[in-house]
């Protein structure tokens, strides 16, 4: 009955995540399907990859020929922010046994969230936070799966439908700039951001823009660490 | 692509996701207190965010026949994009100005903004 309850309360939650990943799962489903992704390698994507951006980022990639090197680089530089979500977590995991793999594996920029808004230290313990990111994945999944049935039984005009990512973009930007309340990297963004598509041609223009962003980041630390100022 | 070629894609885009987000707990546990990690923690992932609309923004056009960004002149994307940005100031509901932006592209590309 405690467990019940325990799951009620996931449920309850991760209902933001559910409203956020059923149509966002149900765009990358439809998109698949349109560019000729059979239904069960979509499905796998979402099982396996469970990742929202690098999902539409590995459509655009297929859809383009692109090789598997190109992929895999690609990917670990769009997927490069996890990098700090998980340096932000290592206590947090200690000692999660046999669920740890999956945490890790299921750390979506939403499960992120949800887990570190969760309360300090006593906050959310192993268990609930196993609950919380297997029913994200499950939502991402389910959203996939009725993106993939919508765009083979129905005839839904879904032209546009991956502005939604664009939107998701905007709203995590909005949102990083209210947390963090400092001009400095989003200056860095967009002068490396325009930089690189002046410079770069298409399929470099992420990996550039995020690469030289960390150098300058790098550098911006040296010289704090020996200007000493902030 | 079709069976082998597209299992091979699908797990090499599945062992990368999982490198990031495994790796600062196999090799970087002991450096977590390191003042550049922290800094990199801090600045990066908003960086990063930025540098992705601004991707999402431009012509984008990764289809070879068709376009993902289906409007030809842009114009549907910056409007939606600004709903997006006025919703989210507005109401802040992360769902409703989502779906208030994209709706609004999608209507601007359907009723045939784009020539």
């Amino acid at each position: 009955m405690h467990m019940r309850h325990d799951w009620q309360q996931a449920g309850v939650t991760t209902l933001p995540v559910m409203f956020g990943y059923l149509p966002l799962g149900a765009a990358f489903g439809i998109l698949a399907a349109e560019i000729g992704i059979p239904a069960w390698g979509a499905l796998l994507m979402s099982l396996i990859i469970y990742a929202g951006a690098g999902q539409f980022l590995a459509i655009a990639l297929l859809a383009g020929g692109a090789g598997l090197t190109e992929v895999a680089v690609a990917t670990l530089m769009l997927n490069s922010r996890h990098l700090f979500y998980g340096l932000s977590l290592l206590r947090r995991f200690q000692g999660a046994g046999w669920r740890k793999p999956y945490l890790i594996f299921a750390l979506t920029d939403e499960t992120y969230s949800l887990l570190t808004a969760h309360g300090g230290d006593g906050g959310l313990d192993h268990a609930q936070a196993f609950r919380i990111s297997l029913l994200n994945h499950l939502w991402w999944v389910l959203g996939s799966m009725a993106g993939v049935l919508a765009s083979t039984t129905l005839t839904f005009d879904s032209r546009g439908i991956e502005f939604a990512l664009t939107a998701l973009f905007i709203v995590l930007t909005l949102e990083q700039a209210r947390r963090l309340r400092q001009w400095l990297p989003f200056a860095i963004a967009l002068a490396t951001g325009v930089t690189a598509m002046l410079l770069l041609p298409e399929r470099h223009l992420l990996l550039g823009a995020i690469g030289a962003a960390s150098l300058v980041l790098l550098a911006n630390y040296r010289r704090r660490l020996s200007g000493g100022l902030a | 692509m079709i069976g082998a070629s597209l299992l091979g894609f699908i797990a090499v885009c599945a062992a990368a996701t999982f490198a990031t987000r495994v790796l600062p707990f196999v090799a970087l546990a002991r450096q977590a207190d390191h003042p550049l990690i922290l800094h990199l923690g801090r600045y990066l992932p908003p960086a990063v965010m930025m540098i992705l609309v601004l991707y999402a923004l431009r012509d984008f056009r990764p289809l070879s026949d068709g376009r993902l960004n289906v409007a030809a002149d842009g114009w549907p994307m910056m409007l939606a994009s600004l709903a997006v940005v006025v919703l989210h100031l507005w109401r802040r509901n992360a769902l409703l100005s989502i779906i208030g932006g994209t709706g609004a592209y999608m209507a601007m590309v359907q009723l045939g903004w784009a020539a």
